[in-house]
């Protein structure tokens, strides 16, 4: 067994389009949303429900000296005020799953407690009979503290985090190969300081949480939940000293979530347990400044990278060491993004010798976590800004560095000596050699290169660059999905994953619909909701198409061998002579002949059928999908810009996505995360930034101050989906596709920047700005 | 401060609605709260992100930077207004047809602001529609398709005129 | 984000608006129009006026008209209103080509003009307009009218001449001569964000050389400027590439930039030619 070979007997999705898989069918999903008919957060309402407003920290850091609410809980309609002694017996929020130890000191408490740690930190709340009376008493809460000196800066040496712990709660390192010996027996060393700025998802729908106790039956829920409603379910539940049956999430629409909508925060907690307390439905929904400093930031990270090459440019061993600058607490995903950078940093190519050292620092900003590409769009502008300077160093073309480095098709399964998210990394397929190839074609790299010569030859300042990623999707460990058909014929899928508006209703119901033999429009998908299935690992790191995707094509073939077996019986003919089509089973042979509704069959099978006696009654099934390893889809980003010598702006005028993901269940679904993860990804490059003042006041509160890209700002992107390697871990065939749109702009724009100023590794920081490349130019003239 | 309620009708959609608010209570929010048209969404509450996006006599405005009581007497639409007898119109299936949303969050802001650029400049240049649209934010689709939604409905508009 | 409570006024005529301010000026009463820029500060709750004077409906308000070689623009006309449909010829042209440049259609179809003159941000292109061709700006109060001539108007960063009890009534941009020609050239990080720098250059080439020249800039000081030194220099002289690199290093040497960050003065010279360019019919540097 080496966890790669598919296990025998399991039907594998055929290759080529299908009825409906393969096929860029219309979503089942936009009904609603198009009608004004959605329901987000902010579109949930209970009756005598009470309004949420939380105070939030003013200073950087500070010890707390008082909290006076008298003022705030004598004001007309507010009907309580808590600060951290009203909640001192809910425990700090946990993370999930980690290899790291000595992280629980730095949970952050859902109020603060004796220290304000970052400028946004919830110090009190507020309840209220509406959202405008709970904001005028939340501005009479008078929060007394004593400033204490800030750190903001990740490679600054640690400070004191509280008696006894200094600010890096850990160290990651990873290390295999011979390093010091290659360094030593280098042709050449070359070594960067580079560093990404602090930026985030910022969806466009803030956060909200809803509480509601039903004292009748003993359940509280929780509404406007996202992305891991089984594990917010069991912590909730714990933390509130609750069994977890008697607390249910649900999940409605989601306003997007990138990474940061979904994680257990302190106002998720802070709403149950005054629904509880106050047994008045609570309901909190985030404004827009809040929003920029309470929800996790991400990405920022510095890199001191050094590489040893030979004579002909093949990497001998990379040594990195790299500050993460966490922010203030360590949230629900530990210190995962700083071991996805250094698991993840090596990508395509063959190293023989890597060591990282990974410093996990805190700060005094907005606790950070995932980010789409969370780890990988970092390290592949560090990797990748290394390749271009190893080829500047040896006098190579960029692209023939990279060719002389990647992994090639016949390597694959290509084992690393190393690990991430708990799993061995084992790039399961891939030709990316071929994929580049490709993908220059299609751009026309070298025809554009004469035209970039010629334009420059008219004073024009532009260039074009290019970067290799490779992304990890479909972490495991397991997910369900049940198929049930009811005595009317309507399909109904019932999964654990959970939607932040991708798609995942259209995606399932596709594959199911393949399997079934049925209109994908009409199948009923069931996601994020802890009362209708037991489990569930939700939807992050792009693994809903590959685990719960996997898990529905399981279930409805089991649907469908358990129809065929009914039918057959009914209409006396063997299952492995009948086929279903449109709902119908029928002679797979033919449309003449006997035929039996999915409906009749269905009924059929009802607790009250004679037949049934003695089995479990129902035309329905349950599967599950385990996956020890993740899958790895991966891809090449090509751009061409033009820079404003006057301005230094940079314009990209045209960009190439090229992304291989085993298979594309809807192409133009996919299409559709590539085209927005670039967008996002080019707002990291160019233009978003979380910034603060020396004091720690953080400058980037509104959408005036924090610049996502608007139309205007984005190229024309093509986006070339191949399907050359499809993994060999799941029936489908099928890798994530929701976060290779972004992964490699920042070191694609980097390459092209630097290519029109003519100066090789002139760029060392995200986002690029007008102002330094302005410095730039001057300094090349 | 206390803040006097005021009595007024508001018009949406052709229907009235009587509402009691204070002077402070934005219109995007009458419409969510007082009205339950919840399809008009509040991105941002300061004007940038054109999530609130509706049409007062027939203008695009946010309908965060407006006071409910600053619409009485005004005929205000929202996305609720849009379908035609449940059906949806040409720009709403025009953003179906071309996957223009993910989430959806921003849907409704676009499809009005759509709304108004289809009924005042059908045949929009590219440029200037390019111009109109980037005063709404997406953080999903990456705009290429809703562009191309709403030059899709314009076609369809424009065929539909000339039969 | 939520603004804090206020209480309402709907006058219907002048004379009833001036009145509810003269007695609510004091108590932190303020105008609103528009209100592009003043709600988003009351929902950050930067500003809480305890009144609002709501001119929406104040008939007359929306005057647009040309007289006496005047173009008058009252306080409710609209920003998208401003263009070639309110005068003809290089004037009209040129507020069509600076309207563009306002935030976005949504916020055009309802700020006003006057609005952002009162709102004096630096970085407004009306207010840079204004400043560049000499505007007359016409505030009354129940005390009277009093006009304020452009370089008086704009006191420093958001700060005008107006008194909290005055309504800007009126605004009075000259109306072009057939032979001027404008350029207006900004930059801003995106499409429709505050520029982070603007200029505006209007000019008249009578026999190969500039004459009557004037040159404004925005968004790199407290309030926009006039650059007269710069006219000076370009008055006289035929239009060139090299002529206005020097336009604009004269200009440089005697600005104050809001931030110390020299970047802010490579692109207030960087408009500033761009601008002369436009204006001179040449390509932009």
């Amino acid at each position: 067994m080496d966890g790669i070979t598919p296990a025998a007997g399991r039907r594998i999705l055929p290759a080529g389009p299908g009825k409906v898989v393969g096929r860029g069918v219309a979503r089942i999903e936009d009904g609603p949303l198009l009608r004004g008919e959605g329901r987000f957060a902010a579109d949930v309402n209970f009756s005598r429900q009470l309004h949420m407003r939380v105070v939030r920290a003013e200073l950087a850091h500070a010890r707390l000296l008082r909290v006076d609410a008298s003022a705030a809980r004598a004001m007309p309609g507010v009907v309580a005020v808590w600060t951290a002694e009203d909640v001192a017996e809910i425990p700090p929020i946990p993370f999930r799953a980690t290899k790291v130890r000595g992280l629980e000191p730095y949970c952050q408490p859902v109020l603060a407690r004796d220290r304000l740690r970052y400028v946004g930190e919830p110090v009190a709340v507020v309840f209220a009979e509406d959202a405008y009376r709970a904001e005028d008493a939340a501005e009479m809460v008078v929060v007394e503290a004593e400033e204490l000196p800030v750190l903001l800066d990740a490679t600054a040496p640690p400070a004191e985090f509280a008696s006894g712990l200094d600010t890096e709660p850990t160290v990651v390192r990873k290390e295999y190969g011979e390093v010091g010996a290659a360094f030593r027996a280098a042709h050449a060393v070359i070594e960067l300081e580079l560093s990404v700025g602090r930026h985030s998802g910022v969806p466009l729908e803030t956060r909200g949480a809803i509480a509601r106790y039903d004292a009748s039956s003993d359940v509280l829920e929780l509404h406007g939940t996202a992305k891991k409603q089984h594990w917010n379910r069991d912590e909730i539940a714990r933390l509130l000293g609750r069994p977890p049956n008697g607390v249910h999430l649900f999940e409605g629409h989601v306003g997007g979530g990138f990474g940061v909508r979904g994680e257990l925060y302190p106002e998720d907690l802070l709403v149950c347990a005054a629904a509880l307390r106050l047994r008045r439905s609570i309901k909190w929904i985030e404004d827009r400044r809040e929003h920029f400093v309470a929800t996790n930031h991400s990405r920022e990270q510095h890199h001191r990278i050094r590489a040893a090459v030979d004579a002909e440019g093949r990497l001998l061993a990379i040594d990195d060491v790299f500050f993460h600058d966490q922010g203030a607490y360590v949230r629900t995903h530990g210190a995962r993004v700083a071991d996805l950078a250094a698991g993840m940093l090596p990508g395509p190519y063959r190293l023989p010798a890597y060591r990282v050292a990974g410093h996990f620092r805190l700060t005094n900003k907005t606790p950070a976590a995932t980010y789409r590409a969370p780890g990988r769009f970092e390290t592949t502008f560090v990797r990748e800004r290394l390749m271009d300077a190893v080829a500047n160093r040896l006098g190579l073309d960029p692209v023939e560095v990279r060719r002389r480095n990647l992994v090639a098709a016949a390597e694959m399964p290509f084992a690393r000596p190393l690990d991430t998210l708990g799993t061995d990394i084992i790039l399961d397929s891939g030709d990316y050699e071929g994929l580049l190839d490709k993908a220059l074609a299609r751009f026309g790299w070298d025809a554009m290169q004469e035209e970039l010569a010629a334009r420059r030859a008219t004073g024009e300042c532009v260039g074009a660059g290019l970067a290799f990623f490779v992304e990890k999707s479909g972490l495991g460990p397991s997910d369900g999905v049940r198929v049930s058909i009811d005595a009317t014929g309507a399909v109904e899928l019932v999964s654990g994953a959970a939607s932040v508006g991708q798609g995942v209703e259209t995606v399932l119901a596709q594959i199911c619909a393949e399997a079934l033999g049925v209109d994908y429009a009409r199948i009923r998908v069931v996601r994020g909701r802890t009362d209708r299935i037991e489990f569930g690992n939700g939807a992050h790191a792009s693994r809903v198409t590959v685990m719960s995707g996997s898990a529905t094509w399981e279930a409805a073939l089991a649907v469908r061998e358990m129809a065929l077996e009914t039918a057959g019986t009914l209409l006396q003919l063997s299952p492995s002579e009948l086929t279903i089509a449109e709902g119908v089973v029928c002679r797979a042979d033919g449309p003449a002949g006997p035929s039996v509704t999915l409906a009749e069959v269905a009924r059929r099978m009802g607790p009250n059928a004679p037949e049934m006696r003695g089995r479990t009654p129902g035309l329905t099934a349950e599967r599950w999908f385990w996956s020890d390893h993740m899958v790895y889809p991966y891809g090449v980003h090509l751009a061409q810009l033009r820079i404003d010598r006057g301005t230094g702006a940079v314009t990209v005028e045209r960009y190439l996505v090229a992304n291989d993901i085993g298979r594309a269940i809807n192409p133009v679904l996919v299409e559709g995360q590539i085209r927005g993860g670039f967008a996002q990804g080019l707002g990291g490059a160019l233009f978003e930034e979380f910034r603060y003042d020396p004091q720690g006041q953080p400058l980037s509160t509104t959408f005036a101050d924090y610049l996502i890209p608007t139309i205007a700002e984005m190229p024309v992107v093509d986006v070339l989906i191949a399907e050359d390697a499809p993994s060999p871990l799941n029936p489908l065939g099928v890798k994530g596709a929701g976060e290779g749109g972004t992964n490699a702009v920042g070191a694609a724009v980097a390459a092209a920047v630097d290519d029109a100023l003519r100066r090789p590794g002139a760029v060392t920081s995200l986002p690029i700005l007008p102002a330094q490349v302005r410095r730039m130019l001057d300094g090349a003239a | 401060m206390s803040d006097a309620m005021h009595d007024f009708t508001l018009t949406v959609n052709g229907q009235a609605y009587a509402i009691r608010v204070e002077a402070r209570r934005t219109l995007a929010d009458a419409l969510r709260e007082d009205c339950g048209l919840t399809g008009t969404h509040l991105g941002c509450e300061h004007g940038v992100c054109g999530a609130c996006t509706v049409l007062m006599d027939g203008q695009p405005v946010r309908a965060c930077l407006l006071f409910a009581v600053q619409a009485e007497g005004r005929a205000i639409r929202t996305v609720e207004g849009l379908a035609e007898g449940g059906a949806l119109n040409p720009l709403q299936r025009a953003f179906a047809e071309n996957h223009a949303l993910q989430c959806g969050y921003c849907t409704p802001g676009f499809l009005m602001l759509g709304t108004a650029i289809l009924e005042t400049d059908p045949s929009i240049s590219d440029e200037a529609l390019v111009e109109a649209l980037s005063s709404n934010l997406c953080r999903c689709t990456g705009y290429a398709n809703i562009a191309r939604a709403i030059r899709a409905a314009a076609d369809a508009m424009s065929t539909e005129g000339a039969t | 984000m939520k603004p804090a409570p206020f209480r309402y006024h709907a006058p219907r005529t002048e004379a009833e608006a001036l009145s509810l301010l003269a007695a609510l000026a004091p108590e932190e009463g303020r105008v609103i129009a528009g209100g592009q820029s003043l709600v988003p500060a009351m929902a950050l709750r930067i500003a809480r006026p305890s009144h609002l004077v709501d001119i929406n409906n104040v008939a007359g308000f929306d005057r647009l008209a040309v007289e006496d070689g005047w173009l008058r623009v009252g306080p409710l006309v609209r920003h998208a209103a401003l263009g070639e449909g309110a005068v003809p010829g290089p004037l009209g042209r040129l507020l069509e080509a600076v309207r563009g440049h306002i935030a976005h259609l949504p916020i055009r179809t309802r700020g006003t003009v006057c609005g952002s003159l009162a709102n004096a941000d630096p970085a407004s292109e009306w207010c840079l307009l204004a400043t560049t061709l000499g505007a007359r700006f016409h505030a009354r109060s129940l005390r009277g009218e009093r006009v304020i001539e452009a370089d008086a108007f704009f006191g420093g960063f958001m700060t005008t001449a107006l008194a909290p009890d005055e309504i800007l009534v009126e605004l009075r941009l000259p109306v072009l001569s057939d032979a001027a020609r404008t350029g207006f050239h900004e930059f801003s990080r995106r499409a429709g964000d505050f520029a982070q720098a603007a200029a505006l250059a209007v000019l008249e080439l009578r026999e190969g050389v500039i004459a009557a020249p004037r040159l404004g800039l925005g968004a790199v000081e407290d309030r926009p400027r006039r650059l007269r030194e710069a006219e000076a220099l370009l008055a006289g002289r035929a239009p060139s590439e090299a002529l206005f690199h020097e336009a604009a290093a004269t200009a440089r040497t005697g600005l104050v930039p809001m931030d110390e960050d020299p970047y802010r003065l490579d692109l207030a010279e960087t408009v500033i030619r761009r601008a002369l360019s436009a204006a001179a019919g040449m390509p932009a540097p």
